[in-house]
């Protein structure tokens, strides 16, 4: 399917996204609520059938986070990627790790290194750093006065 | 969680495996509940050689930052570095020379088979077989020879640069190539008479760690792991870049899911790549190597991603720019990564014995998954 199709058919199921133009992939933007059954939807129907989510990160714009999610269907062999917008002093968003099961340790990672909070998600710990770390070093304003994290 | 180990309530032994493990190949550390000898939950913990190559990425610059890339999956530095600098090209909108492309391609190939090569040597010594590990090592090393004559070094080439290459071939570059595919036809048949059909080692890894399709595609198994299992994901396909969508190369996936099936697909997958270095290596044009460039490269606003097939798996590389010279954001989406999420899953229910037949299976390589 071509991004302009996809496009079409996301907004015949779900209207009301705002869509990023000139992107390789098609791109939309969107707030943290509704986004769970929005996801939902895009794995279950058969006409997007996304199945795979092959990357998921966080971005830290200093106003706001935003989650990106990257997407494709194995069957259809579309992909579309999926920004979801959170507040600074409070970046929560949904859970989707039962929904593509790989979500359990790319979100893990995101809230270790960027403090994204994933509600719902059965075991969120810190992957990579120790369990008492204080702040999270990818955001843009943390500070570390003992290791080089920055060249 | 230290005062958790030993045994819980229901009577279950809980080991740690690692983080300094012969068979983990660097410093991952599982914990594993036992019963008996039967696995009930196995649970990475990660981080060992964290180095923060995400944010030391955002300091460096758009030429700079691909040299810490080699430093991740070290078995395939090449392949890391060509998906930076594919990522820098589509943000400048750069096309480069076909020389380039060709020697990228070549190099990429035989990356993948000196890090199946390692892959098969290990493989067998966690599986008790010793022998495999110096054979493997032999061939390997001449194509470290190839490298090191034309890159300068064995394990972090960082010879890929946005816009081609950093410097032309060596005169004997494609003379060593055709000695080294002569000689290494001949071996996988050996690999095979001494490994594959070996009842011991069929017997310890056919049906071991299964996992099915959709559950591999779920996990994002990608690479070897994932084709096991039938998930046709090979981007060299699906997303061709450079040359892949011109040359002809099967796409390797075998249907048993289990650590049989993904030793399998390695095995040929190396005569894949054998047989894709040998349509090119008589046909390398003759031009520039490497495209006009400035000095200081700027993308311009926006989002970049490429994709290249890793001999692990799918490498994402993620560039968020805001215009500047620097990256805004950069994320590494590594095959080692999603490829480890699954180990619980094939891990369960087997024996602890087993566990060392599907890690090797995995292919982990562990600065990959920690970054």
């Amino acid at each position: 399917m071509t991004n302009e199709e996809l496009k079409l058919k996301i907004e015949e199921l779900l209207p009301g996204f705002a869509f990023e133009e000139g992107t390789e992939w098609l791109t939309l933007n969107m707030e943290a609520e509704g986004f769970k059954p929005f996801a939902l939807q895009l794995r279950n129907n058969e006409s997007l059938k996304f199945d795979y989510l092959f990357c998921l990160t966080a971005v830290d714009w200093k106003t706001h986070f935003s989650v990106v999610y990257h997407l494709t269907s194995t069957d259809i062999r579309h992909t579309l990627v999926v920004k979801v917008k959170l507040d600074k002093n409070d970046p929560a968003v949904e859970t989707v790790c039962d929904i593509w099961r790989t979500a359990e340790f790319h979100e893990r990672e995101a809230y270790d290194l960027m403090g994204i909070s994933f509600t719902g998600h059965p075991d969120l710990r810190r992957l990579f750093l120790e369990d008492d770390h204080v702040g999270f070093p990818l955001r843009k304003d943390y500070e570390d006065p003992i290791n080089m994290i920055k060249l | 969680m230290l005062e958790e180990l030993g045994t819980n309530d229901q009577g279950d032994m809980i080991i740690n495996v690692g983080p300094q493990h012969p068979s983990t190949h660097g410093v991952l550390h599982l914990v594993i509940t036992l019963h008996g000898e039967t696995v009930k939950k196995v649970e990475p913990h990660l981080g060992y050689i964290h180095r923060s190559i995400e944010k030391m990425s955002e300091s460096l610059s758009y030429r700079q930052f691909s040299y810490v890339t080699s430093r991740m999956d070290y078995l395939s530095s090449h392949i890391n570095n060509h998906a930076c600098a594919l990522a820098v090209e589509k943000g400048l909108q750069l096309e480069i020379p076909g020389r380039a492309q060709y020697i990228r391609v070549i190099l990429d190939e035989l990356t993948r088979i000196a890090s199946h090569q390692l892959w098969w040597g290990a493989l067998a010594m966690d599986l008790g077989a010793f022998t495999p590990f110096f054979y493997s090592f032999r061939e390997r090393e001449m194509i470290n020879e190839v490298m090191e004559e034309t890159c300068g070094a064995r394990l972090t080439m960082n010879y890929i640069v946005p816009g081609g290459v950093m410097f032309d071939l060596h005169p004997d570059f494609q003379k060593k190539v055709k000695i080294f595919l002569a000689e290494f036809k001949s071996k996988i048949h050996e690999y095979n008479e001494l490994v594959t059909g070996n009842i011991i080692f069929q017997n310890r890894t056919k049906g071991v760690g299964y996992i099915s399709k959709e559950n591999a595609i779920s996990y994002g198994m990608t690479g070897p792991s994932g084709r096991g299992s039938g998930f046709k994901c090979d981007v060299r396909k699906l997303h061709p870049y450079e040359l892949y969508d011109q040359l002809k190369f099967e796409e390797i996936t075998e249907e048993g899911g289990d650590a049989f099936a993904r030793y399998m697909v390695r095995i040929r997958e190396m005569e894949q790549s054998m047989n894709i270095i040998e349509q090119l290596i008589d046909n390398i044009p003759e031009g520039d190597f490497q495209a006009k460039t400035k000095a200081v490269l700027k993308l311009p606003k926006g989002d970049f991603y490429s994709r290249v097939e890793t001999a692990r798996g799918e490498l994402g590389v993620y560039i968020v720019s805001e215009g500047g010279t620097t990256p805004y954001r950069i994320k590494y989406r590594s095959p080692g990564f999603s490829n480890l999420s699954a180990l619980n899953d094939l891990a369960v229910g087997g024996k602890l014995g087993d566990l060392m037949a599907t890690m090797g299976t995995l292919d982990l390589v562990i600065p990959d998954i920690d970054r």
